[in-house]
């Protein structure tokens, strides 16, 4: 299994969160040139980019037949996937691994669809903790929704939440679907110790903010570094989920005893 | 939430488990004949083929991009979406759902392949739990026989041969056939398995099981079949 627990590496693993839209790729183009320049290697990933699995996520959304749990594991299965083969290889060679999202969103994505948050957690507990964990923040779907207006790229089935059956059309599904998710990250961004990034601002001014946490994080000895460098996520953590119900009892009979 | 371990669907399901060459598929094809005779609606999932899945499969099997945690997240992925299209909707209805291979042989696999034997567990544990679970068990000579002989080419993963246990595919699958085997056997009392004597005769077992599976079924039959 990956995430060998305490392995020493030397790179460092950075992470971008956010929902849809708001501006999570521009900026790390930006931190990349900006690293590069620097002198560092860069390694950048991100969510169903995996050699593995990333065709085949494609396939199955272009269908909107894919179930949630089976989308939940086909997840799954692109991150571990960039972890062993990308991201743990790159980070023991000592680069800088800027990854678009992280479990955060698959686990954000899960809760939202009434998926057991304790089932999703445990899947993703062999995951590095990262270094650091940039969320780029937008306080309201609205406002999500005028960016994405913006984009000009239109709106996508899965990132409007169409697969809940939540409102009439993609507006009041998107807006439905972006407010809980938005509800999820506040409640993980204290759980995981998130650096929140007010990202109303300008593109220029959000990356001055991230340029200059980044290198604090490379530069600094932070108390991160103190930590073992390849702890791995706590399983099953204890959490008080407020959109989905609590995970269930130990008494219950299922399959897996 | 989605847990399906306690369902209480009105639908049953049965399933086969056993390495390869215990003759299961042999049994379940027979069973099902039986069944459909008998006039029960019945329906067929086989281990790893989700149609929005088996691709992907068929592609990293080909260029061994698997590891085993990827291995084994790929078929949880193929059985979740079997389980949501093929396995509860006609457990719901009613009717009768057989399966050839189930979360066992991902316990078993992974785990011989060197996974956490919990973290595999914990990610099947969505699954609908069986009404019967049917194990094979034939000694590993047997089962290895029987393969071998069938078989003029073992295939990358099938043998094991991702995890350098030996060179030659036929070694490497014994080995990998005895740490199945040894895992199934741990899953017995586990979960709570039915255990078939593979080496008995194909009427003898499929009586059997007709036995076992005639006390789950209620008396009411449609005419149709």
């Amino acid at each position: 299994m990956p995430g060998s627990e305490n392995e020493e590496y030397t790179g460092k693993l950075i992470v971008i969160e956010g929902t849809d839209g708001v501006g999570r790729s521009t900026q790390i183009a930006l931190l990349r040139t900006w690293l590069e320049s620097r002198g560092h290697a860069v390694l950048d990933t991100g969510m169903s980019r995996s050699v593995l699995a990333s065709r085949g996520i494609k396939e199955a959304k272009t269908g909107h037949t894919l179930g949630r749990l089976t989308m939940q594991l086909f997840y799954a299965t692109d991150f571990i996937d960039r972890l062993e083969n990308e991201m743990l290889p790159a980070l023991r060679s000592g680069f800088i691994v800027l990854t678009d999202r992280y479990i955060y969103s698959a686990i954000a994505r899960a809760e939202v669809r009434g998926i057991d948050s304790a089932w999703i957690r445990s899947i993703y507990g062999m995951a590095l903790v990262p270094d650091a964990v940039f969320y780029l923040e937008i306080k309201s779907a609205q406002e999500l929704f005028q960016r994405v207006l913006a984009s000009g790229r239109g709106f996508d089935y899965w990132e409007s939440g169409m697969d809940l059956h939540m409102g009439e059309d993609f507006y009041d599904s998107f807006i439905e679907y972006q407010t809980r998710m938005l509800k999820v990250f506040d409640r993980m961004a204290k759980e995981y110790d998130f650096d929140v990034v007010n990202a109303s601002r300008t593109v220029r001014r959000v990356a001055a903010d991230l340029r200059r946490s980044v290198a604090k994080v490379i530069d600094e000895p932070s108390p991160r570094r103190a930590r073992p460098r390849a702890k791995v996520l706590p399983v099953g953590e204890p959490t008080k989920p407020k959109l989905v119900p609590a995970p269930e009892t130990k008494s219950e009979k299922t399959v897996n005893r | 939430m989605i847990s399906y371990g306690n369902h209480r669907f009105p639908g049953k399901l049965f399933v086969v488990e056993g390495t390869d060459g215990s003759g299961k598929s042999t049994q379940l094809a027979l069973l099902y004949q039986w069944l459909k005779t008998e006039g029960y609606p019945v329906f067929f999932s086989e281990w790893n083929s989700s149609p929005l899945v088996k691709d992907t499969t068929k592609r990293a099997k080909k260029r061994h991009l698997f590891t085993p945690a990827t291995f084994s997240l790929l078929h949880a992925t193929d059985f979740a979406d079997r389980t949501e299209r093929d396995i509860i909707p006609p457990l719901k209805a009613g009717g009768i759902v057989l399966a050839d291979r189930y979360i066992y042989t991902a316990f078993a696999r992974d785990v011989a392949r060197g996974c956490d034997r919990d973290w595999v567990r914990r990610v099947y544990k969505f699954a609908v739990r069986p009404t019967v679970a049917f194990f094979f068990r034939a000694p590993l000579d047997v089962a290895v026989d029987r393969i071998l002989s069938g078989r003029p080419h073992l295939k990358y993963y099938e043998a094991g041969l991702d995890m350098g246990w030996a060179n030659d595919p036929e070694e490497s699958f014994t080995v990998f056939q005895g740490k199945i085997l040894e895992e199934y056997d741990r899953m017995v009392e586990e979960f709570d398995l039915t255990v078939i004597d593979a080496t008995r005769s194909i009427e003898q077992q499929q009586r059997e099981m007709r036995k076992i599976i005639g006390q789950h079924l209620s008396k009411r039959r449609s005419n149709s079949g």
